[in-house]
């Protein structure tokens, strides 16, 4: 294990050579342990040169390269080392419930610099400004825009702005100057450090991080509110930083004398130059993007990579302009989410997710790490406790003043102050990250003599307030009880209340004669709907855009997925396929109602779960088995299920076997190819089963009417009148919220097994119901459904065409996992969905 | 200082308002010289049409709605003093306030806001919300973006999820407990300008 890591280690040591920086050639074999600081291309060609000036006597087999794959090597080892640590570290949960992860990932960090520097007697390895700022941090940062909350962000905004430009500059001027007046003080002993340079260390100190805050602040669960502003502070407040940077830093170039009232206005100018054409820049980017997704409908394979090329473009070009390319990113992916996502593919919404994910996971996860590794280095670690421990007082303290000053002032306006509380959190999560280290690590050696100082403080107060405070923050968060966000439930009534309060606020607000938030937002919505819509959105979508309905139809396709989960665990959801079953899902009005379920009418009055004769003109779905469904014990039926399903098995094998296609997911559209993989799971399942072949029968799940109910009654295990009758949900299971409830009765599946011999071939019909044999019609109401489904209701759409495939049910499965989580759980597309999620039935033990 | 409280001296029992409905003095200026303002003919009272006349609420889809709700008692006027105890509704809750004052509750409570919307569906005052009542709503919010029969759906599916008696409808008791998770200080509250 030892060795392995090291040897991991020591070929990864050359990873920085990718920034062009420092490059030590250690390998394996110590003859090549020299280390050369020139740089990386020019070491590569010498030794190149060297291994090509020997003539070859013989033809190599095998030649050992390491130089032309060097670089890339490295960074590919780099990455995984990186990850390796995180998935050692998030295995070990107790840990990272007490710890947070960026934390341990900076300690792996010492370990590996540790190691390097163990080995190489130098620190061949350090995070360089140029892969930070231009390969590492575009993404959390692209990520970070992307996901925004807009709604919640923009309600707040005003908050977030005044924290991030006010504020900032607070914590830069205060401590920069407070930093020199302790100078002055004579704290600090000898130093050669100006005022200038003082508040230039200031206001790269001054920003807090955003790739530092949201790894702390997502672990914590804070409320909405709080986490938007400190989330929002970090992401914005850039913009300040870097003109505060820039200024500062031509300042201290110019040299005090020359600085005038013209440059310090000049300064000023820049800083609304820089933060607002970074934003114009970020807005134009992402009007391109949506744009672009409007006309990406041929090319759904690559229509997801136009979002992060796109988004990286708009970092480039604001980097380009010497903009602030983060506040161009964030804006990008704010205002572009929405479009994007009504425009592309449901698929490739969901690989842009992931995908976005994969990258800001990841290169936070490598932040991190660096972040550690960076700090083994003896020629930064110059000592001086003054300014150290000055710099890290000044820098909680005053941030604690900034949050609580302005806070003050803001509660004046806003609507729900911010409470005591959540102040201290706030003033707390105040992070500095691997920005500040970054920009300290761009200082100029030759103008600022104490650079490495600065360097070595910058690293610890970002240790301080990384490791320090974001292992305090959760304690201390508990202990605050600062409230947290809750995990709601989707209901309608909720989001059509939401929806009905935003109306009426606008209202309220018209009525009262006043142009608050609310007046505003519903101008703006409107001027959204009427014209940005109309540009930037493929009409299709636009169609389906009411937020009430999507909750509707995110709750419907959740009951599907139990549906077929439930009807899958209980062997198959083949009778809904079978043209025996007439299922109608039309909407019964009281008539029909009545008429068609006299029975069960009777039933459910007997029960306390009994409805009210008021319930009859609710469109409800009544599914109704027919008389000849009701024998369905019929065993030539059920043989001849099995031949059907022999034949097939073996059939098809040899047609759709590997076919590979750069431009489809043929898995994805080939279900014949899906199917041959069931058909080979179910064989195996078949054969297992085999003595149990003969009983039987083909497994429905039947929508108990009277006569189901005496079917059941005798064989069944004394099921109770009552409990039956809450299975009598079942009824209006398919549209509605309780069919899940219906369903998660764990009654069920025990008297349907224990009654039909046989339990286990279940499974077979379900298979066999998987074939689109030309046996197999499609049932009416299919086909019907199939047929006005513009007309028919969303949640009757959904009943008309349950998953009858595979296929379908990992699509909603995909689309479950959307509604309900970030997660980065990644369905893959290409894995085979059922096996796994099939529980083997249990062998036919209680044979009647 | 002078020419606000004689200012007050209009407002008919000020004091009383004040208390009963958390306003400071400078918000029932405001709202006095607002509702002079809605008042063209300087009746005293405001009848539907006064409101009616505000663009923003002739388009506003719930607009009708708002408007009944202030004239809530059966009278097509409105005068002064009801008029502010609606829009009291729409305070931020006080907290401070509703700790000392339990005997008496503001209109700006959880309760009252809850209600007050609660009443915005509920048309015919059965102190229930009926399917129909529901799909009303919900008609007029969504309008053309959603078929009659999603409607209906929706309708239905959102009368399931908070009926616990299997009424068939929404009681207030039902809606409260349905919204319970629902930051109502936040959404139903305006900040209203001194």
């Amino acid at each position: 294990m030892a060795t392995s890591w090291r040897f991991t280690l020591i070929l990864c040591m050359l990873l920085m050579a990718c920034g062009g920086l420092s490059l030590a050639s250690e390998e394996a074999e110590p003859r090549n342990s020299q280390t050369d600081t020139g740089t990386g291309s020019n070491s590569n060609a010498t030794e190149e040169g060297g291994q090509g000036a020997v003539p070859i006597t013989t033809l190599p087999i095998v030649t050992w390269k390491w130089h032309h794959v060097t670089t890339q090597y490295l960074v590919a080892l780099w990455i995984l080392v990186a990850w390796l640590c995180k998935l050692i570290i998030e295995s070990n949960h107790h840990v990272t419930n007490v710890i947070p992860e960026s934390v341990l990932l900076i300690c792996f960090g010492f370990v590996l610099g540790g190691m390097i520097w163990g080995a190489d007697k130098m620190q061949t390895f350090r995070l360089t400004p140029t892969v930070f700022f231009y390969f590492l941090l575009p993404q959390v940062i692209l990520d970070a825009g992307y996901h925004m909350p807009n709604k919640l962000f923009f309600t707040n905004l005003g908050a977030i702005l005044v924290y991030a430009v006010i504020g900032t500059c607070w914590n830069a001027a205060s401590l920069g100057l407070s930093l020199w007046g302790c100078h002055m003080g004579g704290f600090m002993g000898d130093l050669d450090i100006s005022l200038l340079q003082y508040l230039l260390f200031g206001s790269l100190m001054a920003a807090v991080d955003p790739v530092a805050v949201i790894a702390v602040f997502e672990q914590v669960h804070v409320n909405d509110v709080l986490f938007i502003i400190v989330f929002g502070e970090s992401l914005l407040n850039d913009g300040v930083t870097v003109v505060l940077f820039n200024v500062f830093d031509a300042f201290v170039s110019l040299g005090g004398s020359q600085i005038d009232a013209a440059e310090i206005a000049k300064g000023i100018v820049s800083f609304f130059v820089v933060a607002f054409g970074g934003s114009l820049v970020g807005i134009a980017f992402g009007l391109l993007i949506s744009l672009l997704t409007r006309c990406t409908k041929n090319v759904k394979i690559i229509e997801p990579g136009f979002i992060f090329v796109m988004g990286y473009l708009s970092y480039l070009t604001a980097e380009m302009l010497s903009l602030s390319a983060i506040l161009s990113t964030t804006f990008c992916g704010v205002l572009c989410q929405k479009y994007v996502r009504a425009n592309m593919h449901e698929h490739s919404v969901q690989t842009v997710k992931y995908a976005m994910k994969v990258f800001a996971n990841g290169s936070e996860t490598i932040i991190f790490v660096f972040l550690g590794i960076s700090a083994i280095d003896k020629v930064i670690w110059v000592w001086n406790t003054g300014f150290i421990l000055l710099t890290v007082f000044f820098v909680f303290v005053y941030r604690f003043i900034g949050v609580f000053f302005l806070t003050w002032i803001l509660n004046r306006y806003r609507l729900v102050p911010l409470e005591f509380i959540d102040q201290v959190i706030m003033s707390y999560g105040g992070l500095r990250g691997a920005v500040a280290y970054g920009l300290a690590v761009m200082l100029d050696e030759n103008k600022i003599k104490e650079k490495n100082l600065m360097v070595c403080t910058t690293l610890i107060v970002v240790y301080f307030t990384v490791i320090w405070q974001g292992m305090t923050m959760k304690p201390l968060v508990t202990w605050l009880k600062v409230k947290r966000a809750e995990v709601k439930e989707l209901t309608l009534l909720e989001k059509m209340t939401n929806k009905m309060f935003n109306h009426t606020l606008v209202a309220i607000e018209d009525i009262s004669g006043q142009i608050g938030h609310n007046c505003q937002r519903s101008k703006w919505k409107y001027f959204e709907e009427k014209w940005m819509s109309r540009i930037l959105m493929k009409p299709s979508a636009r169609k389906k855009q009411d937020q009430v309905f999507d909750v509707f139809h995110q709750l419907n396709l959740k009951d599907a997925m139990e549906y077929v989960t439930e009807g899958e665990r209980r062997g198959s959801l083949e009778f809904i396929r079978k043209e025996s079953v007439a299922i109608d899902f039309r909407k019964k009005f009281e008539s029909e109602h009545s008429e068609d379920m006299p029975g069960m009418r009777a039933d459910m009055s007997n029960g306390h779960c009994a409805k009210p004769t008021t319930r009859d003109p609710i469109p409800s779905v009544s599914v109704e088995m027919h008389e000849h469904a009701m024998k369905a014990k019929n065993e030539a039926e059920a043989v001849n299920a099995h031949n059907l399903l022999d034949q097939h098995l073996y059939k098809s094998r040899k047609q759709h076997r590997h076919r590979f296609s750069r431009s489809k997911f043929i898995i994805n559209k080939d279900e014949k190819e899906v199917q041959e993989i069931f058909k080979r799971t179910m064989k195996n399942r078949m054969e297992s089963f085999q003595p149990a072949k003969t009983g039987v029968s083909p497994k429905t799940v039947i929508k108990h009417t009277k006569k189901e109910h005496q079917q059941k009654m005798p064989k069944g295990k004394s099921i109770s009148q009552t409990k039956l009758c809450y299975s009598g949900d079942e009824d209006f299971g398919f549209s509605e919220g309780d069919s899940a409830s219906g369903y998660d009765l764990p009654y069920p599946s025990f008297p349907m097994r224990d009654s039909k011999p046989g339990g286990g071939i279940e499974n077979s019909a379900f298979v066999s119901d998987l074939y689109p044999t030309e046996s197999l019609q499609i049932p009416p109401w299919l086909a019907e459904g199939e047929l006005d489904s513009s007309m028919v209701a969303p949640s009757l759409r959904a009943q008309a065409s349950p998953p009858t495939s595979p296929m379908e049910m990992r699509h909603l499965g995909l689309l479950r996992v959307s509604t309900r989580s970030t997660d980065t759980k990644q369905m893959n597309n290409d894995q085979l969905p059922l096996p796994p999620t099939h529980p083997p039935p249990p062998p036919p033990s209680s044979h009647m | 200082m002078g020419s606000s409280s004689s200012s007050r001296n209009k407002i008919p029992n000020a004091q009383e308002l004040m208390h009963q409905t958390g306003f400071s003095s400078a918000h029932l200026l405001r709202l006095h010289d607002r509702f002079e303002s809605l008042d063209r003919d300087n009746r005293g009272y405001l009848s539907p049409d006064d409101f009616e006349a505000l663009g923003g609420l002739a388009m506003n889809p719930i607009g009708g709605r708002i408007i009944e709700a202030f004239f809530s008692s059966g009278q097509d006027t409105v005068d002064f003093s009801s008029f502010v105890r609606i829009l009291a509704h729409f305070r931020p809750t006080d907290r401070n306030r509703n700790k000392e004052g339990t005997q008496q509750e503001l209109p700006s409570s959880r309760t009252r806001k809850l209600k007050f919307a609660f009443q915005l569906y509920d048309l015919d005052r059965d102190g229930k919300i009926s399917r129909e009542e529901l799909l009303q709503v919900l008609r007029a919010m969504l309008g053309l973006q959603v078929t009659e029969e999603q409607l209906q759906s929706i309708a239905e599916r959102a009368i399931q999820e908070a009926d616990l008696d299997k009424d068939d409808a929404i009681s207030f008791d039902e809606f409260k407990k349905s919204l319970e998770k629902m930051d109502i200080d936040t959404k139903m509250s305006v900040s209203f300008l001194k």
